[in-house]
């Protein structure tokens, strides 16, 4: 987990915020830039898809507007040798070399292919690629994409687009506190708090495309996630006081008028 | 030859280049793979497209 109380750092990079934006989903390119501008994100990631030579397009230049960072990702593919071609192409077309790196497993669950994935982990650190794979929950993978060289790793909360929050905080937690670079909770987000849980469980930082892009109000969810997110932050390095199995008054007992 | 998975015929000695500007109204933030190798932008030019090649354009889209 990242130490700093101020900065969120991945591979030297300071980014302003630590809700990274997902655009999957958008309506528009106008909802995008309200969005954008209610999420205060620094990053915001895209896919690579085919040329529409009908479509309108501008994604890009919306993000180049509002000064975010664009991350490619590599969403559709199946095994590492289409994810490191997808990574290549998008830092063609983008300029960048960060990519999210997704390899999943099957269409209904699209959870990640921990072989493939890893492969193309190793196979896009050593061709200089700032890696950011997109993870299972699982502590000692996570730990196996830091040592292949990932500049964080993002492991799920649940599945892709369901909204189920956070399934396993335990190993949340655990990959938080095993692994020195940024862990950004990514995928299975359905609401505010399930972003502050995210935070309070020592993540440096929280993915969200659905939970915004599909809300009923897109740009007020995403202010409601900028301030889940600080708010979470804020509550992890403030300290939360221990469980405790049975009450403990907080008024004083000393004192007490014999009524 | 085949374009985003469709069949295409162009002009003999095309370019790479040739096919992006029939494709895109701008090259910017355009990427091409040619038989599933990236052609780097700075080689479009240079790259003469064949009949069996099988290409694909690809830019920015909403996601992830």
């Amino acid at each position: 987990m990242a130490d700093d109380p101020t900065d969120f750092v991945i591979a030297g990079k300071t980014l302003r915020s630590r809700l990274v934006l997902g655009t999957g989903g958008i309506s528009s390119t106008e909802v995008l830039g309200a969005v954008i501008e209610a999420s205060g994100s620094s990053l915001a990631t895209v896919a690579v898809r085919r040329v529409d030579p009908a479509a309108s397009g501008g994604i890009l230049e919306v993000l180049r507007t509002h000064g975010v960072g664009v991350l490619p990702n590599t969403a559709g593919c199946y095994t590492a040798t289409e994810a490191v071609l997808t990574a290549k192409l998008a830092r063609e077309a983008f300029d960048t070399d960060w990519v999210k790196l997704e390899v999943i497993g099957d269409e209904d669950t699209l959870l990640p292919d921990a072989v493939e994935l890893l492969d193309a982990a190793e196979q896009l650190c050593d061709q200089g690629f700032v890696v950011l794979p997109y993870t299972n929950d699982d502590p000692v993978l996570a730990r196996r994409l830091e040592q292949a060289g990932c500049a964080a790793v993002m492991p799920l909360g649940a599945p892709i687009g369901t909204g189920l929050g956070i399934r396993n905080p335990h190993n949340i937690a655990l990959i938080a506190q095993r692994c020195s670079v940024p862990v950004v909770l990514d995928a299975g987000i359905g609401t505010a708090s399930d972003a502050a849980l995210a935070m309070e469980l020592g993540c440096a930082g929280v993915m969200v495309a659905t939970a915004i892009t599909r809300a009923r109000q897109p740009a007020r969810m995403a202010g409601a996630f900028r301030h889940a997110v600080d708010a979470g932050y804020q509550a992890r390095l403030a300290g939360r006081i221990p469980r405790r199995y049975l009450a403990q008054a907080s008024s004083p007992v000393e004192g007490t008028p014999d009524l | 030859m085949v374009v985003n998975g469709a069949p295409r015929t162009l002009a003999p000695g095309a370019t790479v280049s040739d096919l992006v500007s029939l494709w895109c109204p701008s090259p910017d933030g355009i990427a091409v793979a040619r038989n599933r190798e990236v052609v780097p932008r700075s080689e479009w030019p240079s790259t003469p497209l064949s009949p069996r090649d099988v290409v694909e354009i690809v830019t920015a889209a909403a996601g992830g």
